[in-house]
């Protein structure tokens, strides 16, 4: 376990950066991640971003790409365009929730 | 008189119809079980068809033949689960109430969720090898394969037996050795993963073999569509094959869609550690149909079974649900030339090193190749058929995920 400071603010993180108290989110704080992974949050991000925390209160899971398509309605295509290498590793990252874990 | 209703007769619905009709009252309780399709198929072996290893007639039996004496055996498809009326309806009308239901429903391969897969050459030189039907295909295809690229393909997780893919890799390479062409065959390994296997130990062991049998892995690409000849990702790369072998996407049964009792892929969420839906307390789910982070495999079901019996039986006295399942799983991966890995874990511990099941006589070695886990595997077909379908125990095989044997690192996972 180790700590970051994002936009002036200390927040638990795992080894590899995911936050671990997801009350210590903020939309500053997704802002800076998102900075460091290279992204410029718009609009359309934001929309993911809200679907997964809003999906993983609602089911305590972290959504797959295929329910981010489904049932958020966004186009996988699109994903992989505002998130490169690893949407949903970045995606997830972002929006302060659990790294993906990929079911063996 | 009260009642069980199981759906499915495959290795889940069969191993769950034997313990129960060994442990519940049979005066007070009737079980029925609901199957479509009046076969029971031993699926890993489809992996040995397609090299002429396996035909139909070591993998496919009468399920019949493997209900135990007074358990109602029902042909028949569901058409709805209606949960608030503990019933359910079938295709034909008639209507099957219960007290308590099992979901073993599993999962089958769905080509059409990849655009393109299936017009562009299924069953030509697109193949799986998760149905006989496809795995007789593929071993028709592959005498006449003199050279080329083959892609070895997995579409999108979870899978039904993660390691089938390395194995099918594996075999085709063995396959085109021992034929003396394999200079003329490219062979890619195109998965979703970042590595070869879920569990970066294992996908260590398993890239190393995949560039030591000179299988060029692509990871990290999530399939778009299929053109004719290429696989095309998200992400615009490109890979090209004249013979593609792919794991299509895996969905649960169609009939939870229908009932309001499934995900996104029609899988049934389930308690991890009691196996009980969430979606009601007398119904519970076990096997390649729950939404589990377990591996879908049988070896996983046959732990599961001895598990949700436990629980079922406290279900009835009105106890807590004491018996947790743990996530163990352990399978053999084939990998030509006679050898075979075996690797065992849980949801806490990876796969390691070590002997299994004892420690130091083994007799099989864990994350290691040897002729003797081969041997194991072979082995399977008769201890499936005979032995496990039947609920008779394995010595030193047991539910709970054994620690006697391996060797654990420090910085491992463990409870």
């Amino acid at each position: 376990m180790a700590t970051k400071e994002y936009a002036g603010k200390t927040v638990n993180v795992t080894d590899d950066g995911y936050l671990t108290d997801p009350s210590q989110w903020t939309r500053e704080v997704a802002q800076a991640i998102a900075a460091e992974e290279g992204i410029t949050l718009t609009n359309t991000h934001w929309k993911v971003i809200d679907f997964l925390k809003k999906d993983f209160a609602a089911t305590g899971a972290l959504a797959s790409m295929r329910r981010i398509n489904k049932t958020g309605g966004i186009a996988t295509k699109d994903l992989y365009e505002m998130f490169p290498d690893g949407p949903l590793k970045k995606a997830a990252r972002i929006a302060g929730l659990p790294r993906p874990t990929s079911c063996v | 008189m009260n009642k069980i209703l199981i759906i499915g007769a495959g290795t889940a619905g069969t191993m769950m119809a034997v313990h129960l009709s060994r442990r519940l009252n049979r005066k007070e309780w009737a079980i029925t079980v609901l199957d479509k399709d009046e076969n029971h198929y031993y699926q890993p072996g489809y992996l040995f068809i397609p090299f002429g290893i396996y035909t139909w007639r070591d993998v496919v039996r009468k399920g019949s033949k493997y209900m135990p004496e007074g358990v109602d055996y029902l042909l028949g498809e569901a058409e709805q689960i209606v949960a608030d009326r503990n019933r359910v309806k079938l295709k034909d009308g008639r209507e099957i109430t219960y007290d308590i239901l099992i979901i073993a429903t599993g999962t089958t391969i769905h080509p059409e969720e990849t655009e393109g897969m299936v017009e562009n050459g299924w069953r030509e030189n697109i193949f799986d090898f998760y149905t006989v039907e496809g795995a007789e295909a593929l071993g028709k295809k592959l005498p006449d394969f003199k050279g080329g690229r083959v892609a070895i393909h997995v579409a999108e997780m979870p899978i039904k037996c993660p390691v089938a893919p390395l194995e099918i890799a594996f075999m085709t390479d063995w396959y085109f050795a021992k034929k003396g062409l394999r200079k003329n065959v490219e062979i890619d390994f195109v998965t979703p993963l970042p590595g070869a296997f879920s569990k970066p130990a294992t996908a260590k062991v398993m890239g190393h073999m995949l560039g030591e049998r000179r299988i060029n892995m692509v990871a990290d690409f999530g399939t778009e569509r299929v053109e004719p000849g290429k696989l095309i990702s998200y992400d615009n790369r490109t890979v090209e094959y004249d013979l593609l072998i792919t794991t299509p996407t895996n969905m649960g049964d169609a009939l939870m869609a229908r009932s309001g009792l499934g995900d996104d892929l029609n899988f049934v969420p389930t308690d991890k550690h009691t196996l009980q839906t969430s979606a009601k307390d007398n119904i519970f789910a076990l096997g390649d149909a729950t939404n589990l982070p377990s591996s879908k495999a049988g070896s996983v079901v046959h732990f599961q079974s001895e598990i949700l019996a436990e629980n079922i039986l406290s279900y009835i006295k009105g106890k807590e649900l004491k018996a947790s399942f743990d996530g163990h799983s352990n399978c053999f991966i084939e990998s030509g030339y006679g050898k075979a890995f075996l690797i065992d874990f849980n949801y806490d511990l990876d796969p390691v090193e070590g002997t299994y099941p004892f420690p130091i006589v083994g007799p099989f070695s864990l994350l290691k190749e040897t002729r003797l886990n081969h041997l194991g595997k072979l082995s399977m077909k008769f201890v499936y058929w005979n032995i496990l379908l039947r609920g008779i125990p394995v010595p030193g095989i047991t539910s709970k995920m054994g620690r006697l044997g391996k060797i654990i690192p420090a910085d491992s996972g463990t409870v």
